[in-house]
């Protein structure tokens, strides 16, 4: 047996190119950096290696690759994924090579976005686990000659229990990988797993704490070149001529062109790349180019004058998207009503790390990225519809992501860089400055919201309207939207919340917008929540009811959201009384990702300024993969959601973003950080829900909840500055 | 180009460069030590700490001419493992999301640590501010401070300074 695993080793190796361990690390995404190059090679483990399912592949030596199909940009794929296989495989994640996936078929659709990656994928890679088990143990009492259900599998190791008879995974690799893949192949039960459920340490952390994990910006191929590009910060303005006489003399500057920057594969913005072979020259070449841009009208634009237009618009009825019972008539036989219009801002997805993008236009016609992007599928989507290329002769190496947010499911940078690199025939780094990053969007929409609601004589919630006033993100991605349908994803959850509400009317008001809008961590729950749940708020403040009871009496079903709120009510104290000059405030917002709901405590500073102190935050999921990257992604939801409600947006005069870096676009620091803690509702159940969106939408409403409570002041605008409430 | 010599983890690199280069383009692209990141240009972000004769300064706006003569550390340099009491308190919190920012908000919390062994929430705060997480990190990054203070200071005879010894 020895003899012959060796043997069969050898003629293994010399089939795969793969010569032990050491050589196959050196070819592995995300891993080490060592020396000055970054070395990326070519992944030929789909025609190497012995292959189990599309993502397992098992060597002789007993080393298993696990291929991660979701790109990892903080939220946790790199460990969740694997170890949902690594769970079913009954092998550690420890040893395991982790690789992310290219765009292949064989994989699907590989995105990152709308909090879908695990609740998406986790009972196929269950039973992609499962399926490899099995053909492991089918392997193993095939050499054995016993019958296949007297083996188990533990460890990495096939068992015959009644002999204590071992054979690893990596001895029965090449006889497993002959055999059919079973259709359905047992799972295991929940009480049986060691990775699923439990918070698990992601093994991407150790690169990331000791700078070596390889981000898009890091990547560096042999005669590479680096671009820095001027675009106007103006949307639309064309090149009318370009001075380079002073670029070309800056030092290590080799050539400049022409380039195009496409938005949503159908926007066109022309920029100036100035090319050298080193990435501080390119800069300096930029910044001496003397560009003529013709604004074409587009300098006109400014966010005041838009914002009018919004209030104008929330005056005209739109679009009906939602009817329940007889709006009209219950708000006219209300005992009381209200009316208010809620506003919220553009706002940047700002990723730490700065768009960029590695590409190599090679003399075949193929072209070659490395890049930092949400997902490969779109990389190689957006590539051939620019260049017109089939999708075989587009080559993508996903790079960790520093920082997503629904910014890297845009794919224009990467073929800017693209187009670089077939003018000038030669690989290229591009590099956008945090300038570029900040103005040149796409920006997260502002939405308004115009909210009517009317109580009936006890209290309760006889009527409510909701209608959405807003630029229409299906309009900004596509040539072909039709304004006499509404938007979906501008009226996300107005008319899905659960409160038992008898007589609904919920409208959209499209308005026309030029500048490049897309989605944004959590999408327009983003912005609909904080109108929803404040004005729920307003509603229970004129019923003179407690915000959180008055809510819990408007589900009197069961539902996900009713529980909730006993959790929430219980993990808060919410009926523990709060220090002098302190508040609290409640909101939940559900929707396409999942379900959240938080309560925010504030506390009026002798200055007047007001303090978040602490939040509370109740996820429900159906089941849970990793709690405490759960709990991670919930405490990033709550800090992206106080940037997005409290700094400073993005406005526009001029034609341009006026915010241009970290100083006049602010985020949170770590003095400003509450104390944030999560509760997770995993009780089973069929629905998985998300995680990387659910935890934002409710903290803008319950904060601003919470201001109400501390201070008497509602308020309806966002951003809202703290120091001056 | 004039020539440029830099000290950075006690190895010496010489290259050809603008002597008004930032030091993070000397680090990045002519050291080819990745670690130390890009964010912002401005010193606003902290991505690029590295330290300076052990002090922490922010690479983006710094001259490598100015940086001729003194000791670099970045932060492939502060162990030669991935070990730093700070790295093992990052793992054991599990801080870094996308783990972009992280080189830099290491570099800044080894810098406090080396002044201020067992520094309150309060001091953290003071020390850490100059480094933007955009992931949302921050209550993480305060209690992994903490956990490296008492790493350390379970170990008082190992010396954790700035750079390798």
């Amino acid at each position: 047996m020895k003899t012959a695993a060796k043997i069969h080793r050898r003629q293994f190796l010399k089939m795969t190119g793969i010569s032990g361990t050491g050589l196959f690390l050196g070819l592995t995404y995300g891993l080490e950096a060592t020396g000055k190059v970054v070395k990326i090679a070519k992944w030929h483990g789909a025609e190497g290696s012995v292959s189990l399912t599309p993502y397992i592949f098992i060597e002789s030596s007993g080393q298993i690759t696990i291929m991660n199909p979701r790109p990892e940009m903080g939220q946790g794929t790199f460990q969740a994924l694997p170890g949902i296989i690594a769970d079913e495989l009954e092998i550690s994640l420890d040893n395991v090579i982790i690789r992310q996936t290219s765009g292949e078929k064989q994989f699907d659709r590989q995105v990152s976005g709308g909090s879908r990656s695990v609740r998406g994928n986790y009972v196929l890679l269950r039973k992609v686990g499962a399926s490899a088990r099995e053909m492991l143990k089918k392997a193993a009492s095939d050499k054995w000659k016993v019958p296949v259900e007297e083996c188990y599998a533990e460890e990495g190791k096939i068992f015959h229990r009644p002999t204590g008879r071992n054979l690893s995974y990596g001895e029965l690799a090449e006889a497993a990988s002959k055999l059919d893949v079973p259709k359905d192949p047992p799972l295991k039960d929940p009480k049986d797993f060691k990775i699923i459920g439990k918070s698990a340490h992601r093994p991407d952390i150790k690169m990331k704490i000791a700078g070596k994990a390889i981000f898009g910006i890091d990547v560096e191929v042999p005669d590479m070149v680096y671009a820095s590009v001027e675009r106007s910060p103006v949307f639309g303005s064309k090149i009318i001529s370009f001075d380079d006489s002073a670029a070309k003399k800056i030092n290590g500057v080799l050539q400049v062109i022409k380039a195009e920057r496409v938005v949503f594969g159908k926007t066109h913005y022309e920029g100036v790349a100035v090319i050298a072979n080193n990435y501080w020259s390119a800069l300096q070449g930029r910044k001496a180019l003397k560009i003529d841009w013709d604004h074409q009208g587009f300098d006109k634009f400014n966010s005041n004058d838009y914002e009018n237009k919004l209030r104008e618009l929330a005056k005209s009825d739109g679009l009906v998207v939602f009817k329940q019972g007889d709006f009209d008539k219950a708000i006219s036989e209300s005992t009381s009503t209200i009316e208010s219009l809620y506003e919220t801002p553009m706002v940047s997805h700002s990723t730490m790390e700065p768009m960029n993008c590695v590409a190599h236009w090679k003399p075949d016609g193929t072209v070659e990225v490395w890049v930092s992007s949400q997902g490969p599928t779109l990389i190689k989507d957006e590539l051939s519809k620019v260049f017109g290329i089939p999708q075989d002769n587009i080559k993508v190496n996903i790079m960790f992501n520093g920082g997503g947010f629904g910014r890297r499911l845009q794919s224009d940078y990467a073929s800017e860089a693209a187009g670089i690199s077939k003018a000038i025939g030669k690989p290229v780094k591009v590099i956008w400055t945090r300038e570029d990053d900040t103005q040149l969007g796409p920006f997260r929409p502002m939405t308004f919201s115009a909210m009517k609601g009317g109580l009936d004589a006890n209290g309760k919630i006889l009527a409510f309207q909701h209608k959405v006033v807003s630029p229409s993100l299906s309009a900004s991605r596509s040539a072909t939207y039709d304004q006499s349908k509404p938007d979906g994803s501008m009226i996300e959850g107005i008319s899905e919340q659960k409160y038992e509400i008898p007589n609904m009317k919920n409208h959209y008001v499209y308005a026309e917008f030029q500048i490049p809008i897309s989605a944004w961590r959590s999408v327009t729950s983003s912005t609909l929540a904080f109108a929803h749940e404040c004005f729920i708020d307003e509603l229970a403040v004129k019923a003179k009811k407690d915000p959180l009871t008055f809510r819990q009496e408007m589900l009197t079903k069961d539902s996900d959201t009713k529980k909730l709120f006993t959790r929430l009510r219980e993990f808060s104290n919410w009926d523990k009384p709060l220090p002098a000059g302190w508040g609290r405030g409640v909101a939940q917002y559900e929707f396409f990702a999942g379900l959240c709901g938080q309560v925010v405590e504030v506390s009026k500073q002798p200055n007047g300024s007001v303090r978040i102190e602490k939040v509370y935050a109740v996820i429900d999921l159906g089941t849970v993969v990793n709690p405490d990257n759960v709990k991670a992604q919930v405490e990033g939801g709550i800090v992206m959601g106080i940037v997005a409600a409290t700094k400073d947006g993005i406005r526009f005069d001029k034609g341009q973003a006026i915010q241009t870096n970290f100083h006049n676009n602010r985020m949170m620091r770590i003095n400003e950080m509450p104390v944030v803690e999560v509760d997770i509702i995993a009780d089973g159940g069929p629905t998985i829900k998300g995680v990387g969106e659910p935890g934002l939408p409710p903290l803008a409403p319950a904060l601003c909840n919470a201001i109400y409570a501390c201070t008497g002041k509602r308020v309806r605008k966002l951003p809202v500055d703290l120091n001056k409430i | 180009m004039p020539s440029i010599n830099l000290s950075i983890n006690n190895k010496q690199y010489s290259f050809d460069a603008d002597p008004q280069m930032p030091l993070l383009w000397a680090i990045r692209d002519f050291a080819g030590l990745k670690g130390t990141k890009f964010g912002c240009g401005i010193s606003q972000c902290g991505a690029c700490t590295v330290h300076l004769d052990g002090k922490p300064i922010r690479s983006c706006s710094f001259p490598v001419s100015a940086a001729a003569g003194h000791k670099i550390t970045t932060i492939e340099g502060i162990s030669a493992n991935g070990d730093h009491p700070v790295q093992q308190a990052w793992i054991d919190m599990q801080v870094p999301q996308c783990g972009y920012c992280q080189s830099g908000q290491i570099m800044s919390a080894v810098a406090l640590l080396v002044n201020n062994p067992k520094p309150t929430d309060e001091a953290i705060n003071t020390a850490m501010q100059v480094n933007i997480c955009r992931c949302g990190t921050y209550q993480r990054i305060r209690k992994a401070i903490h956990r490296a203070a008492d790493i350390m200071a379970a170990e008082p005879k190992k010396a954790f300074g700035a750079t390798i010894k």
